[in-house]
């Protein structure tokens, strides 16, 4: 690793704002050499931006960074490299059709009159290797490497590069379990080499586990800094919302005898769904359970037409759907919250009320012109009812929080007023107290008489909500759990009995 | 329903500094129109006279609609580089029926021809699923080489007797400007209301935006494409029309290289290539910026050797001020 030794940073009065609303607020920060810094807040809070300013990714508008005492620029990566700051963002940033070696000596090759060197480059990968204990082929390509293991890659880079710093921001979101154990064991060993981390996670848990001190955010200001030893995962929430809450989730209202059964399913098989068949009743919310690539989302999509069954039929109050596309479905009064607002949910430069409206353009036009006092009448009410808070409904749906921007997503859908809403990952990326308020949506819904199907992949939101866990394993239904079953049943269901371990 | 309200965060106050640079992104474009209208003014006595404005306004109706087109094109998120093809092919067709019915049955046909080189257009692309940029490329080549075979490369003309109805788009119309500037402005005022007001203005925006978020919420995402190229077919029968009218006569080589010319004026305009945003009337600015220009070098009495280059560097100009404005705002 780097003979230079970590700076201690100071910031003092950064700030940072776009289009006029601030998103960081007047922040001081002191990070000791060698410390492990944990980055806490709500979506929103302005974690990443500031850690996007440290690494050189962004510019902050006020205030000033000091490394051992010494004021200092960093307007560019190349910059924060310079200082020995290195960024590992939530995207990445590796080459896909590059190799690990090329990756992790990117732009920095070893070179002799001119060419690049890989012997040079080989060999001091493998010191890398031995220090950090990964085992990474050097000439695979990254696009071929799992996530985990890519993000290995830009540990390595970050390395090679001499970072005495690096900064990680939402590094095991996309990680296994196991994985997130070797990164964290990483992480501690790196900090005990003397390299400063600055990390921002959701997990509390795993911040609590691995910091010195913790920083709370709130609103794009410093709550307060304090050692993790002296503090609690209930305490953090407390800061993070403003006041102590209970995550306590709402019980769903018994259903009715004799609702009918409003979306039933046989035999669906595509890809991965392997013959999946359920039945939900009016007023019921079905969860589903099962392991990532357990065929969980797939069937959700396969339930709206998203994508077309090879077999199966599925059938919305007592008729089946004409055809398996989401014109039919959406006919039929089925709703889809996709999994990816930013992918399949929304269309993120356009307006709050554009998008609320998309769904349902037929419903408000007088021949082909959209009627725009009805519309925004529509919109309005949707969007108190479910609490979007907007400064501006025509302002583009990318500024609005984590929370509002699914807010929005369960409003487009709601003003169809469905009769099967389809939920995949119904608060992912959202912070608590819009969690909390999906939940009740949800319930609330259900209480109304809608048949839901929700798919998460957290278990206890999902037990939690539903009356009846259906769990998937390998495509296929392994087991139904009626309300009251503790996560561990579900989990050891989804895992598989025989198995054990995850596979 | 019942959810908890929670008391709301206030906004903190927008900056003055960034509000300015929002309304910069918004309308720049317009405040660069007026000041070079004004700087004309200012350094010509022949710049606002009536025979220059009508002269100005006809030039710009040819680009001006093929930016149109183009604009509506991008907003969806495809590329149509078929245009100019389009325009000459359809020309050729409407002098050819012309010749064997009437000269309006003729541009009845061009623009019928237009529509429908635009529908395969657009089925094309949908259908093959290949990058609107190269399928269309490819389209364009075969719409050129027809042009080619129908005429055999030669110029083809109205009857003599019909001649002069022929020419009737360079007739002077309403308020002394010529048909073809009234048949642009009415064209395109139709198409700005059609893509800010109607429901599938709304969907072309959503399509453009994120394709699969509008497939998910129930639109048909090939047929929008698909109206939309039909949109920008009839836009270059127009301009073709236009164009013929005032030579005429129509030929394979008609507006060679202008389909780059249109989208350059959508860009210029303001409408992002990346689809999703833009506006009909920054296509008609766009286009009155780059005729502009070439007007300004007229009336100047500047050397046309240059005009090119400065397009050029107005293009570069708008689209970094794009970029850097936006990265400001966000």
């Amino acid at each position: 690793m780097s003979s230079r030794k970590a700076p201690s940073i100071a910031v003092r009065g950064v700030g940072k704002s776009y289009s006029g609303v601030t998103v960081l607020h007047d922040i001081d920060l002191d990070i000791a050499p060698g410390e492990v810094h944990g980055l806490v807040g709500e979506n929103g809070a302005g974690k990443s931006t500031l850690l996007k300013i440290l690494g050189g990714a962004i510019r902050a508008d006020a205030g000033t960074l000091s490394f051992d005492g010494e004021q200092v620029t960093v307007g560019s990566p190349r910059d924060a490299i310079g200082h020995g700051i290195s960024l590992i963002s939530q995207e990445g940033a590796l080459v896909p059709a590059l190799s690990v070696l090329d990756n992790v000596f990117l732009a920095r090759w070893s070179h002799r009159g001119g060419l690049v060197s890989a012997r040079a480059d080989r060999k001091r990968l493998a010191g890398l290797l031995e220090t950090t204990g990964f085992t990474v082929d050097p000439d695979e390509r990254v696009d071929r490497l799992p996530i985990g293991v890519q993000q290995q890659v830009e540990i390595l880079r970050s390395l090679a590069r001499g970072a005495q710093v690096i900064a990680m921001d939402e590094p095991t979101a996309v990680l296994a379990e196991h994985e997130k154990e070797n990164l964290l064991a990483l992480i501690r060993k790196l900090a005990a080499g003397g390299t400063t981390i600055i990390l921002v996670s959701h997990f509390l848990e795993e911040v609590l586990s691995v910091a010195d001190r913790i920083t709370v955010l709130r609103d794009g200001a410093l709550i307060r800094t304090q050692k993790a030893s002296e503090t609690s995962p209930r305490e953090l929430v407390g800061h993070m919302v403003g006041r102590e809450i209970d995550v306590l989730y709402p019980d769903p209202r018994p259903v009715p005898d004799g609702a009918p059964v409003m979306l039933a399913a046989r035999g669906l098989k595509r890809g991965l769904v392997n013959g999946v068949g359920l039945e939900v009743r009016a007023g019921e919310i079905l969860g589903i359970a099962g392991l990532v690539g357990s065929g969980r989302t797939e069937t959700l999509r396969l339930l709206f037409g998203a994508d077309r069954p090879v077999e199966g039929v599925v059938e919305v109050d007592g008729a089946e759907l004409a055809q398996p596309t989401p014109r039919a479905a959406m006919a039929a009064g089925v709703a889809l919250v996709p999994e990816s607002r930013k992918e399949q949910g929304l269309v993120m430069q356009r307006s709050v009320a554009e998008n609320v409206a998309l769904s349902s353009l037929s419903g408000r036009r007088a021949g082909p012109f959209v009627r725009r006092p009805a519309e925004k009448k529509a919109v309005g009410e949707i969007a108190k009812s479910v609490d979007i808070r907007a400064a501006d409904p025509e302002a583009a749906i990318e500024t609005l929080s984590g929370g509002n921007q699914q807010k929005a997503l369960f409003a487009k859908w709601l003003l169809r007023k469905p009769k099967v809403l389809l939920i995949d990952e119904p608060t992912r990326g959202v912070d608590v107290a819009a969690k909390t308020q999906i939940h009740h949506l949800i319930t609330g819904l259900a209480a109304d008489g809608m048949a839901v199907v929700c798919v998460s992949s957290e278990i206890e939101e999902l037990l939690a909500l539903s009356h009846r866990v259906l769990v998937l394993r390998h495509g296929e239904p392994v087991g139904e759990y009626p309300r009251g079953t503790t996560p561990e049943v579900v989990i050891a269901a989804a895992f598989g009995s025989d198995e054990g371990e995850p596979s | 329903m019942s959810v908890d309200t929670l008391p709301k965060t206030a906004a903190p106050p927008a900056g003055n500094m960034s509000r300015l640079a929002f309304r910069m992104r918004d309308y720049g474009i317009v405040a660069a129109l007026v000041i070079i209208v004004i700087a004309l003014s200012v350094s010509t006595d022949t710049f606002l006279t009536t025979g220059n404005i009508v002269n100005l306004l006809d030039q710009t109706a040819v680009i001006g609609l093929l930016a149109t087109g183009a604009t509506i094109c991008i907003i969806s998120g495809v590329f149509d580089l078929t245009a100019s093809a389009t325009l000459a092919l359809s020309a050729i067709i409407g002098v050819q029926v012309g010749r064997v019915t009437d000269v309006y049955v003729g541009m009845l046909a061009a623009v019928v021809a237009g529509a429908l080189l635009g529908f395969v257009t657009g089925t094309v692309v949908v259908r093959s699923g290949v990058n609107s940029f190269v399928g269309t490329l490819a389209t364009s080549m075969v719409y050129r080489g027809l042009a080619v075979m129908v005429t055999g490369g030669a110029i083809v003309y109205p009857l003599t007797g019909a001649a002069e109805t022929f020419g009737m788009l360079t007739w002077p119309s309403l308020f002394g400007l010529t048909s073809a500037t009234i048949m642009f402005v009415v064209v395109v005022g139709v198409l700005a209301v059609v893509v800010a007001r109607t429901t599938f203005g709304r969907r072309l925006y959503a399509v453009g935006g994120n394709a699969e978020a509008a497939r998910l919420s129930g639109i048909r995402v090939g047929s929008i494409h698909v109206t939309a190229f039909m949109i920008s077919g009839v836009c270059s029968a127009l301009a073709g029309l236009i164009l013929a009218s005032r030579a005429g006569s129509a030929q394979s080589t008609m507006a060679t290289g202008t389909e780059l010319t249109a989208i350059a004026a959508a860009v210029v305009g303001g409408t992002s290539i990346l689809g999703g945003e833009g506006a009909v009337w920054r296509a008609i600015v766009g286009a009155l910026l780059l005729t502009l220009i070439g007007n300004g070098f007229n009336l100047l009495g500047w050397d046309t050797i240059y005009q090119q280059v400065l397009q050029g560097l107005l293009i570069l100009f708008a689209v970094t001020m794009d970029r850097w404005l936006r990265k400001r705002t966000r």
